[in-house]
Formats: structure tokens, sequence, C-alpha cells
């Protein structure tokens, strides 16, 4: 028999049942599609948290208050609470040989007041060196001055959309905020830069470290960050925050310093995993269409046994007809699949025109291995009912038609 | 040439056996025009599938031209069956979602032969049959004696040597039922060798050798006319 034969002769039958062979298809191209989507979905989510800890930059360490055990030990016990970190801290990490830049934080919320507007806004208490290392850049005006950072002077640097919401398009260098019971002048404005790390900047007001202590009534910090001069000098520079620390902090390892690379790479371990997970959930969906295509060959079979003992009536081998109704699955499973990449595809275009923030992925190993399934069961479990065609007895088989 | 020696075919009923075909022995020559009767239930039609090789045996062997059948293996039954034999049933048997033309290139197209070919042998066959205006039809729009002579075209456009009919009229009127004879007839007188199992002893009086079975034996066996 040859090939085109074949896929005609199978392609004619499966159009002869119509009703069957579309939900089978349909069941198909469902299991492709929510492999793609998922796997996109699971991927672009790892991308997008990827970006997020990129735009931090590669030489960036975190320093946090409190032991914070990797493995996951019991939280402290009561009484144990960690000595806070505190301006001086940060100032003496600006003197080892390996660091570039030093930013120490203090973040807490407040209400803001211009005019008649008010609003409840993350107050981050910082010092020149911010802007470098969180790669901001200023639309207006200028970022907080440098010098000594122990002076509370009374200035403010807004986040775009904090600006938009106070000021409109009204200008805002040199007014004046009401901040709690202080009054700042403004001196810049934050250029949109978007998220980083669930901290939308564009909402956030930034004043000199001192003045947002002053405000908080707070000698610790929220964190230190730390940019190394190279990236190479990460883990050296890591290993001397801590040694200064232990000085400080008479001789107790009571911070934490957290890496982009090591955060990236648990993060990296933890998605990984994530989609893969889910793309087997997906394909259970797969495994269910190939058993649905099973019992609907059987089914096929069945009501076509006159037509098979026919076929080997006037000559068809087992073996044509095993491959008869194998081609009939193949094709289903193949048609199947490809309806579903389409709608998989279609699936994310739309969501990247929706959520250009949050693009799905598209994973050329998840389109490979949702159509290399489909396939392998579209086949796999039609073996059953293709075998069992093949052996039917023809002369029986052509008295069930009568 | 058809030689059945000593052919016998029980069928295994849980405990009981029912011989369908005991010892029978018959020769048929190429060529030859034979009609099988007797009652409902001796074994005509368990003969005529051992003879178009879709039935084995129990015991004894069956030569087709010197060749004994029930050494071969699937493949070269399933190459005989294709190019040896063709086989007319009483139901008709086509394959109701394909046209004329489509029923009688099926045998083609398990022997994968080239659709020119193919293309070439329908045309002919369908003009021979009278039925050249009916190629695109499909079996459920085609009458009785339409589809019996399409089933017949099938039989023999892989021009076999052999033609088994199973009750080839059966299902047919009178008018019908002759056509069809005379179809078959005709593909005899050009050579083909012609065994028709049939009830009718009209159907049965035209042909010059008839063969009657009683409970699984043969037990007449007369050659010239009624
Ligand atoms: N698959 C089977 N299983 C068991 N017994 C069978 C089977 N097929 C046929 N038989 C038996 O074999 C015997 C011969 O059957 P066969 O069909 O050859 O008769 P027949 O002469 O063609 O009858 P009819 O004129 O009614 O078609 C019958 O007794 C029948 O019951
Ligand atoms: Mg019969």
């Amino acid at each position: 028999m040859r090939g085109p034969d074949l896929l005609r002769l199978a392609g004619g039958s499966l159009r002869g049942q119509p009703t069957r062979s579309g939900l089978t298809l349909l069941a198909m191209a469902i299991g492709v599609a929510s492999v793609i989507v998922l796997a996109g979905l699971t991927e672009g989510a790892r991308d997008y948290v990827r970006g997020q800890f990129q735009s931090l930059g590669a030489n960036l360490l975190i320093v946090l208050p409190g032991r914070n055990e990797t493995r996951g030990g019991p939280p402290p016990l009561l009484g144990a609470t960690p000595r806070p970190l505190r301006l001086e801290d940060a100032l003496a990490l600006e003197r080892l040989r390996t660091v570039r830049r030093v930013a120490p934080v203090v973040v807490g919320n407040v209400l803001v007041r211009h005019g008649g507007l008010e609003r409840e806004v993350t107050v981050i208490g910082s010092t020149a060196a911010f802007l470098e290392v969180r790669r901001l850049r200023t639309a207006q005006g200028r970022f907080l001055p440098g010098g000594d950072p122990h002076r509370a002077r009374p200035v403010a640097v807004l986040g775009a959309r904090l600006k938009r919401e106070l000021f409109g398009g009204r200008e805002a260098l040199g007014a004046w905020l009401r901040v709690q019971d202080r009054r700042f002048r403004v001196i810049g404005v934050l250029a949109d830069t978007g998220q980083a790390l669930g901290l939308d900047l564009g909402d956030m007001l930034v004043v000199p470290v001192a003045s947002a202590q002053q405000l908080f009534d707070t000698e610790g910090l929220f964190r230190i960050l730390v940019e190394a001069r190279e990236a190479a000098q990460v883990a050296p520079t890591r290993e001397a925050i801590g040694q200064v620390i232990r000085e400080r902090h008479d001789g107790k390892d009571d911070v934490t310093i957290v890496t982009q690379g090591a955060m990236l790479s648990t993060f990296d371990r933890v998605f990984r995993a994530l989609s893969l997970a889910i793309a087997g959930v997906a394909a259970i969906s797969l495994l269910v269409a190939g058993i649905l295509t099973m019992n609907v060959m059987l089914v096929s079979v069945s009501q076509r046994t006159a037509e098979i003992g026919l076929l080997k009536a006037v000559g068809a081998a087992d073996r044509q007809v095993l491959s008869l109704i194998l081609a009939e699955s193949a094709a289903l499973s193949l048609l199947g699949a490809l309806a579903g990449l389409l709608a998989g595809l279609a699936a994310i275009a739309l969501e990247r025109r929706l959520f250009p923030g949050f693009p799905l992925a598209l994973e050329g190993w998840a389109i490979a291995f949702a159509t290399g399934a489909a396939l392998a069961t579209g086949i796999g479990f039609s073996l059953l009912p293709a075998r069992r065609a093949a052996r039917l007895d023809p002369v029986i088989a052509l008295g069930a038609g009568r | 040439m058809i030689e059945l020696l000593g052919l016998e075919r029980v069928y295994r009923m849980g405990d009981e056996a029912v011989h369908a075909l005991r010892q029978v022995e018959l020769r048929i020559a190429d060529g030859e025009y034979v009609a099988i009767m007797g009652p409902s239930g001796s074994g005509k039609s368990t003969l005529l599938h051992v003879v178009g090789l879709l039935d084995r045996p129990t015991a004894g062997r069956y030569l087709l031209d010197g060749v004994d059948t029930t050494t071969l293996s699937e493949p070269q039954r399933a190459r005989l069956r294709r190019e040896r034999i063709g086989f007319v049933f009483q139901a008709f048997h086509l394959i109701p979602r394909m046209t004329a033309a489509e029923n009688i290139e099926v045998p083609m197209i398990l022997a994968g032969i080239a659709p020119r070919e193919r293309r070439r042998r329908v045309a002919e066959i369908l003009e021979r049959l009278g039925l050249a205006d009916r190629a695109g039809h499909r079996p459920d729009q085609l009458s009785g004696g339409q589809r019996q002579r399409v089933a017949i075209g099938r039989a023999v456009v892989m021009h076999p040597g052999i033609l088994l009919a199973d009750e080839p009229t059966g299902n047919l009127d009178h008018q019908a039922g002759g056509q069809v004879m005379a179809l078959l007839e005709a593909l005899n007188t050009e050579g083909i060798t012609l065994v028709v199992v049939t009830h009718d002893p009209a159907v049965g009086g035209r042909a010059r050798r008839r063969v009657e079975m009683f409970d699984g034996r043969i037990v007449v066996d007369h050659t010239g006319p009624a």
C-alpha cells in the first residue's frame, strides 16, 4: 500500500465519523495547548523574576539585620531579637577595598500632604549612592545630595507616579510637602523605571536616611545595599562584610548577607522544578486524550468490523489493517497537536498584548514535548485497537455486518 | 486448479464439536462453472470460505495451482486473496462512505497499484458493468442490483483466476438477480473459474457442474444438464 493512499483511506474513515474524530481532536488540542501555555506561564514568571533581580545589578549584596538560616531553622526565640543595623555599620562597610558604593536603607509608611491632597506613601531613607546602586535616573532636578549622612536635611525626591498624583502637570521642584508633621522640599523627580523586586519606586518618596530615621523615630536600618567593584569580588566582599559586622557587633554573626547570584540560582531552581511539575500536570491531559483516542478507536473498530473483514477478504494483510488504524490515530493526534499548537500560540500572543509587563515565554521544549507526547500517546494508545482490528477473523467479521 | 483433499472443518463450541465439513474431496479445473447447493447449514459457505482463503481447514489439504495453501503464512495468503481470488457476498459488503469507483479501487490500493493505472481500470470496469454514469454514487444511492454489480467489479478488478460468489442473488429480485448471474457467467465465458453457492435451483441449474452438500459432505457431484 502506498503512503498517500494510506493517508487518504485513514482520512476517509475519520471523516466518516466526524463527531468522534472531532472530540478526539479537541482533547488532543486542549492537552497540547495547555502544556504550551502552562509552560509559557511558569517560564514567563521565571524570566520576570530573573529580570527583577538582574535590574539590581550583578554586583549587589544585601545586608539584612538578623541571622536568617538558609537551612530554614526555627525563628529566633523571644528575647533573642537581633541587634539592629546602624548607620555606622553602613559607613564602616564603605571603607572596604572591594566595595564601590554603600546605600543604607530605611523604609516606612507615612502620610504625605500637598495642597488639598493627602496620600499614604512608602518613604525610603537613603543616601546619594542609592541612585546608582538601584540603577535609577532622575527625570527632573537632582537626587539626594552627598555629604554627611547624619544630617537630616528636609529634602525629598518623588517617584514618577507620586509626582503625577500630587502635582499633576504642575511644577514639583521647589514645592514643599508635608510629611507627617515635618516639611520637605522637593528637589527631584525619579524617571519612571517600572517595578523592581515588587517595590514600585514610582509610588515612593526618597529622603535622606537621617531624615527618615527621625520620621520613624528609629536608629535601625531596614537593610544595607552594597555594590562590589566587580562581579568577581562579590564572594570576598561577602566575607569581608561578615567580618566587619562581627567585629562591630561583639563577635556575633547577627546579619544575613544575600547576593544576587545566590537569590537567582535559588529562584531558578525553584522555577525549573515548578515548570516541570506544571508541564507534568498538563501532560496528564495528554494522557487523558490518549485514553480517549483508544476508546474512540476501539468503538470505531468494532463498528467497522464488517468493513475490516471485507478489506481482509479483498486481500489486506494483517499488517495493512494495523497500519491503517494506526494511520488514523496518528493523523488525529497530529491534527490535534497542530490545532493545540495554534491555540497555544494564539493564547500566548493574546496574553502578551493584554499584559505586556508580564509576557508568557514561548518555550521550544514545551512545543516539542507537547507535540511528541500527543503523537506518542495517540499512536501508543491505539496499538491495542489496531491489533484487535488486525487479528479479526474475516469470516466472523463479515458476518457481523448482517 | 483447486484441489481439496480430505478437507475437514470442525467448529468447537465448548464441549461440542460442529463438523461443518467432513472429508471433502473436490477438484475444480481452471475455467469451470460450479454451483454448490444444499440445505441450510450443510457447509456451503464454510467450503467457499476455505477455498477463498478466508478460513483455514481443521484437517486435510487445499492445493491452489499445486501449492499447499495450508502451509502458507498469513501475508502470503493475503497476497493470494488479493491477486488470485475474487469474492462476491450476498450482502454486497460495499464500504458505505465510498463511491462506486472508490469501492472498486480498494483492492488495487491494497496491492499498491499506481493511481493512474487504477483510474484506467476503474473506468474500464464501470463501462463494462454499465455503471459509468454511477461512478460517483455511494452505495445508498444505488439499487441492489447495481450494488452487487459494483461488488463484482471490485472482485475482478485484480484479474483473479477464481471468482467465488456466496448467494450473490439472495438479496435481489428476479430481474436484478438475472442480470447479476448473466454478468458472472459472461466473466466465466472469458475464462474465470466461477463457483456459486445458491439455494435457488433455477440459479444452480444454469451451471454446467452442480455439487450438492448435506451435513458437511458432498453427496452429489454432477456434470452436464440437470
Ligand atoms: N463460526 C461458527 N461457529 C460455529 N459453528 C459454525 C460457525 N460457522 C458455521 N457454523 C456451523 O457450520 C455449519 C455449516 O455452516 P455454513 O454457514 O457453512 O452453512 P451453509 O450451507 O452456508 O448454510 P446457509 O445456506 O444457511 O448459508 C452449520 O451447522 C453452522 O451452524
Ligand atoms: Mg451460507
